[in-house]
């Protein structure tokens, strides 16, 4: 199945760690550009599972992965950090780099691209603007709250502009205002063309994004109640 | 892409310089193993510098209790063998400086005392062209049988064989010291390594999935180990060139011939300074080692 314009794509991927169980069984779908989805499911469904599979941090154990035209599954370690670099990732638990200030932080996957100093001082600041952090631009992570701790978290993940963003509970320590504005942000950033896969337990926020997508996940196992994900939707606009 | 790595304030792994027990650790090992390889390679110009000075040495004693007699056979052998070929040197030891050979046992004033001298053995220092074996101390024994009957005819080489013998023990056990010492500051950096490896090991993961490739990491994780092993190094190369510095001024005090003979050439010298430049390739490498292993299994 090669659908044309298609970001990701999953093939009867299966994951376990280890010698366990599955914890991801039968995984067949295909993600778009420019769409929005979210991930949800019960607390040890898989989600994080099924997102460390989207940022390349995990191989399934079975199964094919293609990720922007190219098989994920057997490319080359040496050709995994420049597709890592068009995905943008929120963790679960942030991964701030906890002695470096949010600012460079946040400038990490500038200066891992490779971008000019110069060039990166500005949007960095930006974005952290954007997030509300402009008063702690020199703040180290164990300064900063856990909802300042996740935002400078979205901040970097979105920096460089990903091709696709994948972002795991970004909503999980921020209040509904500030919840309801990064989901602005990510609508933003997803009206721009990135793909963007939100996983959350909150069913409040599915209802924030009209135009979003909904997989769920129920003890490893896929569905899509809303059939979006085998057959593309109508492009909207 | 080095703006990854230079970026003031940005260190991706925090820099202890010299705060942690590393760069001691190092900084130990590096004088010891410093110390030692000089001491060996000092004994080894010791020794050699000696042996190529007695090599062709021989000595001839005279054993005659007559005075008179002693000095006509002295005469005699010293015109035998200045006719001999193969001699490239040859000194009959005056008196006077037999009798200061004498004194520190004897005392001085012993010819006046007993109103006859102490039967000293009258000596010639020869010099062969080759060295002096055995078939060269026989030839010159057969020249002189005839001419001076009461002669004694010995290598030098011969005397010092025990000095030698220790000496060289003496050198073999800096060689195992250098090279034990070698391997526990190899084990040393590959505990700092593996350390630094540990502590920073989030860091190295979360670059990583930011999209960092392997050779990047590894340049980031290397250069501060690098910096560690060249603290480390530079503070126990000081350390150890002190203690050598000193130590070779004693040395020289004594005056002795063959410690004199041991003293250090610009090679040797050279040799000691890249004991913690190798220390400092050896951090990195492995540094850049352990931390490719670590990505590999990350995928
Ligand atoms: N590294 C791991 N080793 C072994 N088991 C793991 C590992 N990570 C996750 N699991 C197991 O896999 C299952 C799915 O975990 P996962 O973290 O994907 O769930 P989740 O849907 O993200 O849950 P939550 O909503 O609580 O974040 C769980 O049963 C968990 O115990
Ligand atoms: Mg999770």
């Amino acid at each position: 199945m090669t659908a044309d314009g298609e970001i990701i794509h999953f093939d009867n991927v299966g994951l376990r760690y280890g010698t366990d169980r599955e914890v991801l069984s039968d995984l067949t779908f295909t993600l778009f550009p420019g769409r929005f989805y979210f991930l949800t499911g019960a607390s040890g469904a898989g989600k994080t599972s099924l997102l460390r599979l989207l940022y390349l941090a995990q191989r399934p154990s079975r199964g094919a992965i293609r990720m922007f035209g190219t098989d994920a599954i057997t490319m080359p370690r040496g050709r995994l950090p420049q597709l890592r670099r068009r995905i943008g990732v929120v963790f679960q638990d942030f991964r701030l780099i906890p002695h470096l200030s949010a600012f460079d932080n946040v400038a990490l996957p500038l200066r891992v691209a490779g971008h000019r100093e110069d060039d990166l001082a500005g949007p960095v600041r930006d974005i952290l603007d954007w997030v509300g952090l402009s008063d702690r631009i020199g703040a180290r992570p164990p300064t900063l709250s856990g909802g300042e701790q996740q935002r400078v978290a979205i901040a970097r993940a979105v920096i460089a502009r990903p091709a696709m963003l994948v972002a795991d509970e970004p909503t999980g320590n921020v209040d509904p205002d500030m919840a309801q504005k990064l989901m602005r942000l990510f609508e933003m950033l997803n009206r721009q063309g990135t793909t963007v896969v939100v996983a959350t337990h909150d069913l409040d926020l599915l209802r924030k994004v009209p135009e979003s997508l909904i997989m769920r996940l129920d003890r490893g196992r896929l569905s899509d109640p809303t059939g979006a994900l085998r057959y593309p939707p109508r492009k909207v606009q | 892409m080095r703006r990854l790595f230079r970026a003031r304030g940005a260190e991706l792994i925090p820099q202890a310089r010299m705060s942690g027990p590393m760069p001691w650790v190092i900084a130990i090992m590096v004088a010891m193993t410093v110390i030692a390889l000089a001491a060996g390679l000092a004994l080894g110009n010791a020794v050699s510098s000696a042996k190529a000075e007695i090599e062709g040495g021989v000595t001839i004693q005279i054993l005659e209790p007559r005075a008179d007699v002693r000095a006509a056979q002295a005469r005699r052998a010293v015109d035998a063998i200045k006719a001999m070929p193969g001699v490239s040197g040859l000194r009959l030891v005056p008196q006077a400086e037999l009798d200061a050979l004498i004194e520190p046992w004897l005392g001085t004033g012993i010819a006046t005392a007993t109103g006859s001298a102490v039967p000293v053995p009258a000596l010639i220092d020869v010099r062969l062209k080759g060295p002096a074996n055995p078939q060269a101390l026989s030839i010159i024994e057969d020249a002189l049988k005839p001419v001076a009957p009461s002669a004694r005819v010995d290598a030098q080489s011969n005397w010092l064989k025990p000095v030698f013998d220790a000496m060289v023990s003496l050198q073999l056990l800096a060689i195992a010291l250098v090279a034990l010492l070698a391997l526990a500051l190899t084990a040393a950096v590959l505990l700092a390594a593996r350390t630094a490896l540990g502590t920073n090991r989030d860091t190295i993961e979360i670059v990583h999935l930011l999209g960092g490739t392997d050779s990047q990491v590894a340049r980031v994780f290397q250069r501060s180990i690098g910096y560690d092993a060249a603290g480390g190094g530079a503070v126990g190369l000081a350390l150890a060139l002190v203690v050598i510095l000193s130590l070779s001024r004693r040395f020289a005090g004594l005056g002795a011939g063959l410690v004199d003979n041991g003293a250090l050439i610009w090679s040797d010298w050279l040799l000691l300074a890249a004991v913690p430049v190798l220390a400092i390739l050896l951090a990195m490498v492995t540094a850049r080692l352990t931390v490719l292993h670590a990505l590999r299994k990350m995928l």
